[in-house]
C-alpha cells in the first residue's frame, strides 16, 4: 500500500451503528482526519493493535463519529524498533493522550513531541510493551517511580499546588497540578493513569462470552453502558438479534443508570456549593432508586444485568406498576428540588459563571456527551444514530449554551425528566417473550464495534475475536478521554476553591480513562 | 426558604437502624478488643481508591445518605490519613497506586485498622494480578478485615465498620 492510498475494507467490521472501515497509508491516514474534521466529524477513539503473529505488522486504528455513522480507519506499520505514524493532534487535540497511551502500551509512536508516559508511571520498564503479543500478562515489575515533568509556570508570585493522587474525598485517584497567583488558577495540568490496571490485556485471557463482566467494571458508574457496548459488539459480530423485550430492558437499565448518576451528581454539586440540604435530598432520591432495583433487577448496581444475547433477569409481574409509581414520585421531588436550587441565591451564585467552557473551545477540543451538550454541542447518539430500541423512543437533545456549572446542572435536570419519559414509554410498550437469545462463538479475526450513549457520553468497545471462542483484542474507550482536557480550560481564571465544584460538574471517570 | 424548610419537614428523619451481625472471620479479636477500648465509638475513616472501578466508592458514598447516616453513629470520613483511625481501601491495588497507598498507610497514626472493601480489594476480583495490578490490598499493606461484594452493599460495609468498633458484637 502506498502512503497516499486508501481503500474501503470489504466486510471485516460490524457494529450496532452504521459503519464503514478503511485501510489507509500514512498520508491518507492524516488526510482522512483532516477531511473528517472539516466535515464536522469527531474523533471517537484511537487504539493500537499488535498483529505481528499474523502478518508482521502493528496497526493504529481511529474511530470517527460522523453525522449518522462511524468510520473506522486503520493504518498498518511494519514491526521495527521505532514504528511511527502521523499524529492526529493537529485536527483533534484530544488525540494527544490517546497517542501517548498507545505509545506506552504498544510502543507505536505518533509524530508529536510529547513523549512523557501517560499510563506508564515506570511500573514497567521502558521498552516493555504490555499489549504486544509476546508480552506475558502476569509478568510483574518493581515500581521505579521518577518525577513527572509538569510544565512550569514562572513569574512573580506564581506558585504550584499539587493535589493527589489520593484526594480528600471518597473519589478516584488522579493528580492535579495547579499553578496559581493568589487564589486564581493560571494553569492546571492533569496527570492520570493511576487506576490503570491492565484491563485490555486482561480481556485477552477471557472468552468472548465472559468479556461483558469485565466490560461492566471498566467504570462502575457506567456498568450498563459498557456491558451493553460489549454485547452490541459481540452480537453484531455473531449477527445475533437480541429479543425485543431484552432490548427494551437494556434501555430501561441504561436510563436508570443515567438517572441514578445524575441524582448523585446534583446532590454532590449542591454540597460543593455549600448547600448540604441538596446532598441529603438527592442522595435520598438516588438511594430510593437503587433500592427499587433490588426486587426488580436483583441488585442495586446493574453490573451483570446485560449479558450476550439479552439480559440476565426478567422483570417481575408487578414491576411496571411499581416503577411507574416510583417515577411519578421522583418527578415531583426533582421538580420541587430544581425550584429550590434555582431560587437559592447562594447556590446560583456559585453555579453561574463558574468553570465556563465556551462553545468554541468545546468544539475545538471535541467535547463529548453531557459536557458537550452543556456548551451547546447538540449531539446524543440516542438521537443522532439511534440503535434498537432507541429508534422507537421520542427524545429531544438537552442542551445549554452557557457552558458553566449551572449549564451542566441544568442538562442533568432536563435529562432526568427525559429519561423518566423514556422509561415510561418503554414500560408501556414492553414486548412479551424471551429475554435472551443464543450467541454462538464467533470465528477468529472479526472486528466488532459497540457504541452506546452512556450518562457521560458515548462509550465504545472494539472487540476482535480470537480462535476457540476467545478474545484476541478488546479496546474500551470512555468519553472522559476527550473531556478531561476540558477541565484544564474550564478552570482558567477561576479560584482554587471552586475546583471541586467545577470538577464535580463534569464528574469524569478516572478508571474509565486509565483502563 | 419556606419551600426548603417544608421539604425538610416532609422528608423527616430517614435514618434506619442497622443490624449488627457477628461475622465468623475474626482472627484478630484480641487486638480488635484493645483497639475498641482506645477508640470508643468515635471513628475517623480515610478512604483510598487504589485502582477500583468506582463502584465501591459509590456505595461508600451512600453511607453518608440519610438512610445510613454514618455521621450519626459518630463515624466520619476525614480528608487526611493523619486524622484517621481506619483506612478503607478499594480496588485491586494498581501498580501506579502502590506507592501512594503505602504512604497513606504509613502516614496514619497507630493504632489503625485497614478494611479492604469489595471483591477486588479482598482478592483482586475480576482484574486479578498482572503487570499493572498487585491484586488484593493485603499484598501491599496489612489488612484487618475484608468486605466481599461487587460492589458490596452499604449495609455490608457499615456492618464491617461497626464490627471493628463495637465491643461484644463478634
Amino acid at each position: 500500500m502506498t502512503p497516499d492510498s486508501i481503500k474501503e475494507a470489504e466486510g471485516g467490521l460490524y457494529s450496532n451503528l452504521r459503519c464503514r472501515k478503511f485501510e489507509a497509508g500514512a498520508v491518507a491516514w492524516r488526510n482522512f482526519a483532516e477531511t473528517t474534521r472539516s466535515d464536522g466529524g469527531r474523533l471517537l477513539a484511537l487504539w493500537g493493535t499488535d498483529d505481528c503473529d499474523r502478518d508482521g505488522r502493528l496497526r493504529i486504528v481511529a474511530c470517527y463519529l460522523n453525522a449518522e455513522s462511524l468510520a473506522v480507519v486503520e493504518h498498518a506499520m511494519d514491526s521495527c524498533s521505532k514504528p511511527l505514524y502521523p499524529s492526529l493532534v493537529e485536527f483533534f487535540p484530544s488525540a494527544l493522550r490517546m497517542e501517548r497511551a498507545v505509545a506506552d502500551l504498544l510502543g507505536i509512536q505518533s509524530m508529536q513531541p510529547d513523549h512523557r508516559g501517560w499510563l506508564r508511571h515506570n511500573g514497567w520498564p521502558e521498552g516493555v510493551f504490555p499489549l504486544r503479543r509476546s508480552f506475558n500478562a502476569s509478568t510483574q515489575y518493581q515500581l521505579d517511580s521518577e518525577p513527572y515533568s509538569f510544565i512550569q509556570v514562572e513569574g512573580d508570585g506564581v506558585h504550584e499546588i499539587p493535589v493527589g493522587p489520593v484526594h480528600a474525598g471518597t473519589i478516584e485517584p488522579g493528580h492535579f497540578r495547579f499553578s496559581v497567583v493568589g487564589e486564581k488558577v493560571l494553569r492546571l495540568e492533569e496527570r492520570l493513569g493511576y487506576a490503570h490496571k491492565g484491563i485490555e490485556k486482561r480481556f485477552e485471557e477471557l472468552r468472548q462470552k465472559e468479556g461483558h463482566k469485565l466490560a461492566a467494571r471498566i467504570s462502575g458508574d457506567s456498568a450498563v453502558a459498557y456491558s451493553w457496548a460489549y454485547c452490541a459488539a459481540l452480537e453484531s459480530i455473531t449477527q445475533t438479534t437480541c429479543p425485543p423485550r431484552a432490548a427494551q430492558l437494556r434501555a430501561l437499565a441504561l436510563e436508570h443508570e443515567r438517572i441514578a448518576n445524575h441524582l448523585g451528581d446534583l446532590g454532590a454539586l449542591g454540597n460543593d456549593a455549600g448547600f448540604a440540604f441538596g446532598l441529603t435530598q438527592f442522595s435520598r432520591l438516588k438511594e430510593d432508586l437503587l433500592r427499587i432495583h433490588q426486587p426488580i433487577f436483583g441488585t442495586r448496581y446493574l453490573m451483570d444485568f446485560i449479558q450476550p444475547g439479552g439480559v440476565a433477569v426478567n422483570l417481575p409481574q408487578d414491576a411496571p406498576q411499581l416503577l411507574l409509581d416510583h417515577y411519578a414520585a421522583l418527578e415531583i421531588s426533582v421538580s420541587e428540588l430544581r425550584g429550590i436550587y434555582e431560587n437559592h441565591a447562594g447556590v446560583q451564585d456559585r453555579f453561574r459563571g463558574a468553570g465556563v467552557l465556551s462553545n468554541e473551545i468545546a468544539v475545538r477540543l471535541g467535547a463529548m456527551g453531557l459536557a458537550g451538550r452543556a456548551s451547546g454541542i447538540a449531539h446524543d447518539l440516542r438521537v443522532d444514530c439511534p440503535w434498537h430500541p432507541y429508534n422507537d423512543v421520542t427524545l429531544k437533545i438537552a442542551t445549554q449554551t452557557t457552558g458553566d456549572v449551572a449549564a451542566r446542572v441544568n442538562v442533568r435536570f432536563d435529562e432526568i425528566v427525559q429519561s423518566i419519559m423514556i422509561c415510561r414509554e418503554l414500560l408501556t410498550n414492553i414486548a412479551d417473550g424471551a429475554i435472551v437469545s443464543d450467541v454462538p462463538d464467533a470465528a477468529p479475526g472479526i472486528l466488532g464495534v459497540g457504541v452506546i450513549e452512556g450518562w457521560r457520553g458515548p462509550v465504545l468497545i472494539a472487540l476482535e475475536t480470537g480462535p476457540s471462542g476467545m478474545i484476541r483484542r478488546c479496546h474500551a474507550h470512555d468519553p472522559s478521554w476527550q473531556n478531561w482536557p476540558l477541565i484544564e480550560y474550564a478552570i482558567l481564571g477561576n479560584i482554587v476553591p471552586d475546583f471541586p465544584l467545577i470538577n464535580k460538574s463534569f464528574n469524569l471517570s478516572y478508571s474509565g480513562q486509565d483502563g | 426558604m419556606i419551600k426548603t424548610l417544608g421539604r425538610m419537614i416532609r422528608t423527616g428523619i430517614l435514618t434506619e437502624k442497622i443490624e449488627r451481625v457477628a461475622r465468623p472471620d475474626s482472627e484478630a479479636d484480641e487486638i480488635h478488643a484493645k483497639l475498641r477500648g482506645i477508640l470508643g465509638r468515635a471513628l475517623c475513616i480515610r478512604q483510598v481508591d487504589a485502582g477500583s472501578c468506582n463502584g465501591c466508592e459509590l456505595e461508600i458514598q451512600a453511607l453518608n445518605n440519610p438512610y445510613y447516616n454514618l455521621e450519626g453513629l459518630g463515624i466520619k470520613f476525614v480528608a487526611s490519613p493523619r486524622h484517621a483511625d481506619m483506612l478503607l481501601v478499594t480496588g485491586p491495588v494498581s501498580v501506579n497506586m502502590e506507592e501512594a497507598l503505602k504512604r497513606t498507610f504509613d502516614a496514619m497514626p497507630d493504632p489503625k485498622f485497614v478494611v479492604a472493601v469489595g471483591d477486588c480489594g479482598a482478592c483482586g476480583g475480576i482484574f486479578g494480578e498482572s503487570y499493572a495490578s498487585r491484586g488484593a490490598v493485603a499484598h501491599v499493606i496489612p489488612v484487618d478485615s475484608t468486605v466481599p461484594g461487587c460492589p458490596p452493599t452499604p449495609t455490608a460495609i457499615l456492618q464491617a465498620i461497626l464490627q471493628a468498633v463495637s465491643p461484644g458484637q463478634v
